[in-house]
């Protein structure tokens, strides 16, 4: 478990490995069965996701404690938290069309979709069930976006190798990429432990 | 379906229940919503329980985007349907809260995070938000079923095999760990699927 205890670099291993969004947190599978055909498109939404998932963890926060707890308005989380990352990816899109266009072209068709992408919004939830502080929030947000990078550039390039294997019929496209979902999560599996973590 | 039967539900009705139980069936056919279904599908408890979270938003955030559907122009809805389903997904989560604190701490993170479920805004966008209130809830009520069948199949399985007891009666008395830990969910989903694809290329062939 994550707590304030803990200094930010055990927060970005543990985050990032241990308790490993995709694969052992179970969270944005949609996108991660969805986007890892090919390793380009995963590379893509990852640096979207690195990004979104920094920018969302600073903003939750400051609304968070800034905002919603000194006005006892803390029911209003959820459709806050959602409302304001929504906003963010839409202000972010325009700054990033107009400013960084190479940028944009790597993970512009990705950004809408983050909206969506329940790992984003979870980090947000989970910095304020972990009680972190500002300075463990953003290193926990970061290790997550690393963490799905990590995760879903091997899983592409491991389905990339998949395409020419002789797979029976019936396990064909998704079924297989469960199995291979489970070996990786077998495998992220044995970090546990890593720094007495 | 008994449902069919009753009068004033006509084949419409039937169709739009049905379409989410099987054809369309959120987990297993259009793989959305898979981050709840493999989170807390480690026993019969938490499937259950989830499933009836998911029924409550899925449901009223149906009927009420169906009912504001005319008064809602285009290019807002979106904004509109996320505001109306969060205010289903806070009730829901502080109900939990409040009387099942257990089932709280199992489903975490999760019970908030239905208001990102694909499912829920899914039909909201395809279904709720053009066609009538009656529909709708019909609607949600076929995908809320579709949604337990699959959610609490994977949960019984992985209670089964991971914990090996079932209804409080051991029956593996050396169960396969595996089975409640990340890499069991996986393998049962990829399993369930390739008999299902199995069973349709079969019936293809015929």
């Amino acid at each position: 478990m994550i707590d304030n205890t803990m200094n930010p670099f055990l927060i970005f291993i543990s985050a990032c490995l241990i308790n490993n969004i995709l694969l052992i947190k179970f969270l944005g599978l949609c996108s991660f069965f969805g986007l890892s055909s090919s390793i380009k498109n995963s590379v893509g939404m990852s640096l979207a996701v690195i990004f979104v998932t920094i920018m969302a963890t600073v903003v939750s926060w400051i609304i968070f404690h800034l905002v919603l707890v000194p006005l006892n308005l803390v029911f209003l989380r959820t459709a806050t938290f959602i409302l304001t990352i929504a906003t963010l990816v839409q202000i972010e899109e325009m700054f990033i069309k107009k400013y960084l266009p190479p940028l944009y072209k790597a993970m512009g068709i990705y950004l809408p979709l983050i909206t969506t992408n329940c790992a984003i919004l979870a980090v947000a939830f989970l910095n304020i069930d972990y009680n972190l502080n500002l300075l463990n929030s953003i290193a926990h947000g970061f290790g997550v976006g690393v963490g799905y990078t990590l995760a879903i550039i091997l899983f592409a390039g491991l389905r990339e190798r998949l395409m020419t294997a002789p797979i029976p019929k019936a396990l064909q496209g998704y079924p297989v990429a469960f199995f291979l979902a489970s070996l990786m999560s077998l495998a992220f599996l044995g970090f546990k432990g890593l720094f007495g973590l | 379906m008994s449902k069919s039967n009753k009068p004033g539900i006509s084949a419409p009705g039937t169709a739009a229940f049905l379409y989410g139980v099987l054809k369309g069936n959120p987990v297993l056919v259009l793989m959305i919503g898979l981050c709840p279904v493999l989170a807390v599908s480690t026993s019969i408890f938490n499937a259950v329980g989830m499933s009836i979270a998911v029924a409550f938003v899925l449901i009223g955030s149906n009927v009420i985007i169906s009912l504001v559907r005319k008064r809602t122009p285009g290019e807002i809805r979106i904004p509109v349907f996320i505001i109306i389903i969060s205010t289903f997904v806070t009730i829901v989560d502080y109900v939990i809260r409040a009387y099942s604190p257990e089932l709280y701490r199992q489903l975490g993170v999760f019970i908030p995070l239905i208001v990102v479920n694909c499912i829920v805004i899914g039909r909201g966008e395809a279904f709720a938000y053009k066609n009538t209130v009656k529909l709708s809830f019909l609607d949600g009520i076929g995908t809320s079923i579709g949604f337990f069948i699959v959610l609490f199949v994977i949960g019984l399985l992985r209670q089964l095999f991971g914990k090996g007891e079932l209804l409080g009666k051991v029956i593996f008395s050396k169960p396969a760990l595996i089975m409640i830990l990340p890499p069991g969910g996986f393998i049962t989903i990829g399993v369930l699927m390739g008999i299902l694809t199995y069973y349709n290329l079969k019936k293809s062939k015929v």
